[in-house]
């Protein structure tokens, strides 16, 4: 590499634009877009997560079109009666498992800095730390809820051309099937940014990872487990079954109601992302 | 202008800092030295809010370095040049930072055409050679044109091309009325571009002033001699009181006596001389007579620190360049 024996300071042909104020969220925002669109582990995530969820509620429907077209047709008028509830949570059932790639997003999105030592870097230029994180997890909420959108519309839409062929697909205009899939996407979003308060929390992308599959998965495994006495008790509070009533069309009996299942999931999502904050505030960088 | 006050800092039981007391003056370049382990980057990571403080105070600009207004504008910083996410490239990596302070993306290719990184801008920092990481460190520091820049032991595992050419940036970035505080554990490093000096052993501050105050105040002056009679000039030396070491071959450094009186006492007693020259203690002799006591943990290099006449008189920072460097 050639030696610039005549380095200077500034090298710049114009001044710096006089500022006034302070630097601030609005900054550290458009730094932080720039900081997540800038990695390809974020496209790949992202494309990850909406394959992966349509394509399980693809095959899902697919399934039940080809289980029902063998049904005696007595059968056959029973099951379509009761179908505009299923087919519109079959199509998005996917979401079991894309809230777990979302999740690994999230997390990764605040335990690269750390993994990597950006961490340093980022905090001697924006050094207010909860403006720093707060815009972190703005950037990262919103490009979780525009791709969780996109998801959960893609898996309906697709899902019920499926379901069509046997014509026992719901529309979106019936009742409660656009908050299902609206709250798809909502779902999603919040699951990513529970798991980035246990990345903030945590600081290990292993770590945090894991524990949000704990929290969003092996909970609600092990909630299948428990006697019927206490399911009913405990398992509408699983942060699966809770933030899930939003996008199943019809409450099973012993869950919540989808806006307050989904009002409990955010709520553990802000106790995590408060947590994450104050950890944050208080520990070295 | 950074003031520390009493600036401490414990981790468990160790403690890193020690109540540090000073100021780092605005304009020119201050060496912050200290064998490895002695608390540099600790007191470089509480200056920029990094790590919070055990006890006392540390300011910039009058003001803890989070309430800086445009903390860019003011403080560049390099602790570690790999503190980068390497899936970035240069330019995303530089633009960024920028957008935090409000800085303009063409402030982004003047930094990179600086260091030099324009051709390779849009290439991922994780294929970057050493020295080019440590170039886009120094790009992400000067972005905000701050009036102090630091640097954290800079030229750290860099080529001889390299380690000139930070060199010649920090004295450019003085010559400019910048304030450069710089750490190193390279005594002869700091020789060549510092002005001033704070030297630290454990934590602790143990000198603050000039270079040429420092050799002055911790290296005796010494005169090296050739001889074809070193028994006969070490007795004379001897008996007007100066100290003798015979590093053989004739060649001899002698201490306590000045260069004219060394030649007077060989005149008088007839001793023929082949050499005489003065002997300037260079800062490396003079950092690691200092420090010895307060290394961390002694290596036990052969004529290194602590050796009563180990490191001589002899232009210790050409002939030991990197004893400091072997006392990890």
């Amino acid at each position: 590499m050639a030696t610039t024996t005549a380095p200077v300071g500034r090298g710049a042909q114009h001044a710096l634009p006089a500022v006034r104020g302070r630097a601030g969220f609005a900054g550290t925002l458009r730094s932080e877009l720039t900081k997540i669109r800038s990695v390809r582990s974020t496209y790949w995530s992202l494309i990850a997560m909406a394959v992966v969820t349509i394509g399980l509620g693809a095959l899902f429907c697919f399934g039940k079109a080809q289980s029902f077209s063998h049904l005696p047709p007595g059968a056959q008028a029973h099951a379509a009666a009761n179908s505009i509830g299923q087919s519109t949570e079959m199509s998005l059932f996917g979401l079991i498992l894309g809230q777990l790639i979302i999740a690994v997003l999230g997390a990764l999105t605040i335990t690269a800095e750390y993994t990597t030592g950006m961490i340093r870097t980022s905090m001697t230029v924006m050094p207010r730390r909860s403006t720093w994180l707060a815009a972190k997890a703005v950037v990262f909420g919103g490009v979780a809820m525009v791709t969780g959108m996109v998801t959960a519309f893609a898996s309906y839409f697709i899902g019920q051309a499926i379901l069509s062929s046997q014509h026992i697909n719901s529309t979106i205009g019936q009742p409660g099937v656009l908050r299902a899939v609206v709250g798809g996407g909502l779902f999603l979003t919040a699951c990513g940014l529970l798991s980035f308060g246990l990345g903030a929390m945590l600081r290990h992308s292993a770590g945090a990872i894991a524990a949000s599959i704990g929290v969003l998965f092996v909970a609600y495994v092990l909630g299948q487990f428990l006697p019927a006495d206490w399911a009913d008790h405990v398992d509408k509070w699983i942060p699966f079954n809770a933030g899930a009533a939003i996008w199943e069309n019809v409450s099973a009996p012993n869950m919540l109601r989808p806006w307050t299942g989904f009002a409990v999931l955010c709520g553990y999502a802000a106790v995590v992302l408060v947590g994450g904050l104050i950890l944050f505030l208080r520990r070295d960088a | 202008m950074i003031e520390a006050r009493g600036l401490t800092k414990r981790y468990g039981d160790t403690v890193a800092v020690d109540n540090l007391s000073f100021s780092v003056a605005p304009g020119k370049i201050t060496g912050f030295l200290g064998p490895n382990g002695a608390g540099k980057t600790t007191t470089m990571r509480l200056i920029l809010g990094l790590d919070r403080p055990s006890g006392g105070t540390v300011t910039v600009n009058g003001k803890p370095f989070a309430e800086l207004a445009y903390p860019m504008r003011e403080v560049g910083a390099l602790l570690d040049a790999k503190a980068v996410h390497g899936g970035r490239s240069a330019y995303n990596h530089l633009l960024c930072l920028a957008q935090t302070n409000g800085l303009p993306p063409r402030r982004v290719a003047e930094v990179l055409a600086l260091v030099g990184l324009s051709e390779v801008e849009r290439k991922r920092s994780k294929g970057f050679s050493l020295g080019m990481g440590q170039r886009l460190g120094i790009a992400a520091a000067l972005l905000g044109d701050p009036a102090i820049l630091m640097f954290d032991e800079p030229v750290n595992g860099l080529d001889p091309e390299g380690i000139l050419w930070i060199r010649n940036l920090m004295k450019a970035l003085a010559a400019e009325g910048r304030t450069v505080f710089v750490s190193s554990h390279l005594m002869s490093e700091m020789e060549n571009t510092a002005d001033h000096l704070l030297v630290i052993g454990r934590g602790r501050l143990i000198a603050d002033c000039t270079v040429a105050e420092f050799i002055a105040a911790n290296s005796r002056q010494s005169v090296r001699v050739r001889t074809p009679h070193p028994e006969m000039l070490a007795r004379v030396v001897m008996g007007a009181g100066g100290t003798v070491r015979d590093d053989g071959d004739g060649l001899m450094v002698l201490q306590g006596l000045s260069v004219s009186q060394v030649g007077d006492l060989a005149f008088d007693n007839s001793v023929r001389l082949h050499e005489l020259a003065p002997a300037q203690a260079s800062l490396e002799q003079a950092f690691m007579e200092l420090t010895a006591s307060s290394v961390q943990f002694h290596a036990g290099v052969p004529g290194g620190p602590g050796v009563p006449g180990g490191p001589g008189g002899s232009g210790g920072a050409e002939r030991q360049p990197a004893i400091a460097g072997e006392v990890v």
